[in-house]
């Protein structure tokens, strides 16, 4: 994917979170650390252009509610949860950059339930490669990518990365 | 950019690296949003044991401990010694080594004697906290107060840092010595001479005996608590006369500089070392330092016992 088609992915997602929610009324954004912030914060801009209204756009960091810690081999840094509106009775679209096991997006709603208790949760991902371990499903995917489990899939930003680039990459046999 | 503490056990700031000392600050600052929340708790630590093991009395330490493992939901367990079995005479090794085979996550000690959380360090394959030994390092509090002026101050470089008050018996002051000299920060020490070590420069600090020139100078300004239970070995003359000379009031203040910041590592002699419109005035942060000590601890245990 190159940086036009992660651009358009990212527009057909606000029309259809606004198509879905019919308009932008009681919308919250929450990007998932690291890339999904940057994904969530070009959504809430779209979805201005679009409808004229100015979404709120917060950012959890999932780190202290992680199960697969223990198997990385090392730590993730905790870095700050910062949600300064109340998410009680909102939509909350959790944006995630790449959609995999599942289990990031588990902790990510355990982490916003513990915050208040949200009208409802959908969520936007830019990729879906597949391999669920967990009964967790997208409700708007800019990409779907079939991968096998020896791949990995790097997403790039321009805010972190200073590129918008999606590439598959074989991994190194273990 | 480091992501963990080289060490098992946190003994004191003289182990810690400057970049180890940042990872702390800035995971705390991660840690202190939580204490924010309506449901202040996260599941990092659920199923981890904390202990701990009180030698000495504290009621903000053991509370703050005790409040960060929960924030965590780890559960904790807390002995004080009044009702353990140091009373019928069992060892600090035999008690570390029955601890041990309870299979703890950490232990958190505090401890008259210096050197007694190195020693039980090595007796258990758990992380050692230590929360304060003798008059040797208090590391937790000199991390919380690095935190509280970062917080004010946005650098930690450069700034001048008073300590005033019995630096001899103080594990606080060497704890915050350690540390804010690896941050690169400016430290003078201030007291009366008997309470100032002879060979304090060594760990690298200015001596000013004239409080007046450190209130003036500093950006930072950390009261000791005067000690008033080694008051009977005749340090100084009396309470009244210290207050007077040595303790921090409006008057002396005069002086300061206009965005000073005032600390105590608490519990406070209200009128001795500390005038109370000082203690309560806009200068002061030390509650702030109660409810960041919250967070650096939860960024402690989290670094230590979390994860790997």
């Amino acid at each position: 994917m190159n940086a036009d088609e992660v651009n358009r992915a990212i527009t057909r997602i606000a029309h259809e979170v606004l198509e879905k929610n019919r308009g932008a009324h009681d919308i919250v954004i929450v990007g998932i650390r690291t890339r999904g912030v940057f994904i969530a914060e070009r959504l809430a801009i779209k979805i201005k252009e679009i409808e004229g209204e100015a979404i709120p756009v917060g950012i959890i960091d999932i780190t202290l509610y992680r199960d697969d810690i223990k198997s990385d081999i090392s730590k993730h840094i905790v870095k700050k949860t910062e949600i300064p509106f109340s998410i009680t009775d909102k939509k909350v679209i959790l944006v995630d950059d790449v959609l995999y096991t599942g289990r990031s997006i588990r902790a990510a709603i355990d982490g916003l339930i513990d915050l208040g208790r949200p009208a409802n949760i959908q969520l936007a991902v830019l990729i879906d490669r597949g391999h669920r371990e967990l009964p967790i499903r997208a409700d708007f995917v800019g990409k779907n990518i079939p991968t096998s489990h020896n791949e990995s899939v790097k997403v790039m930003l321009k805010e972190e990365d200073g590129v918008d680039k999606v590439v598959v990459e074989e991994l190194d046999d273990k | 950019m480091i992501n963990k503490l080289k060490s098992k056990d946190l003994i004191g700031t003289k182990d810690l690296s400057p970049e180890e000392i940042l990872l702390i600050l800035d995971t705390a600052e991660s840690m202190k949003e939580i204490s924010s929340r309506d449901i202040k708790k996260v599941p990092a630590l659920r199923g981890k044991t904390i202990i701990n093991l009180f030698y000495e009395s504290s009621t903000r330490t053991r509370t703050s401990f005790e409040i960060a493992g929960k924030r965590l939901s780890a559960d904790v367990v807390n002995i004080s010694v009044s009702t353990s079995s140091v009373v019928k005479g069992e060892t600090l090794k035999d008690t570390a080594k029955n601890l041990e085979a309870m299979n703890p996550d950490a232990v958190v000690i505090r401890h008259s004697s210096s050197g007694a959380p190195d020693f039980i360090s090595k007796i258990l394959k758990c992380p050692v906290i230590n929360a304060g030994d003798g008059a040797h390092e208090h590391p937790t509090q000199a991390l919380l107060d690095l935190f509280t002026i970062r917080e004010k101050k946005k650098e930690l470089k450069g700034l001048k840092v008073s300590i005033i008050g019995d630096i001899a018996h103080s594990r606080v002051a060497r704890s915050n010595i350690y540390a804010m000299n690896k941050m690169g920060m400016d430290v003078t020490v201030s007291g009366p001479s008997t309470l100032i070590p002879v060979d304090i420069e060594k760990m690298g600090v200015k001596i000013s005996t004239d409080v007046k020139k450190a209130i003036e100078g500093a950006d930072v300004i950390i009261m000791l608590r005067i000690q008033l239970e080694r008051q009977e070995k005749g340090l100084f003359p009396s309470i009244r006369e210290y207050s007077r000379l040595f303790g921090l009031n409006t008057e002396k203040l005069k002086n300061a500089k206009e965005d000073v910041i005032i600390m105590h590592p608490g519990p406070m002699n209200r009128g001795v070392e500390i005038s109370a419109d000082v203690a309560d005035g806009q200068y002061s942060l030390i509650l702030d330092q109660v409810t960041n000590g919250v967070a650096v601890r939860m960024a402690i245990l989290h670094l230590l016992t979390g994860g790997a």
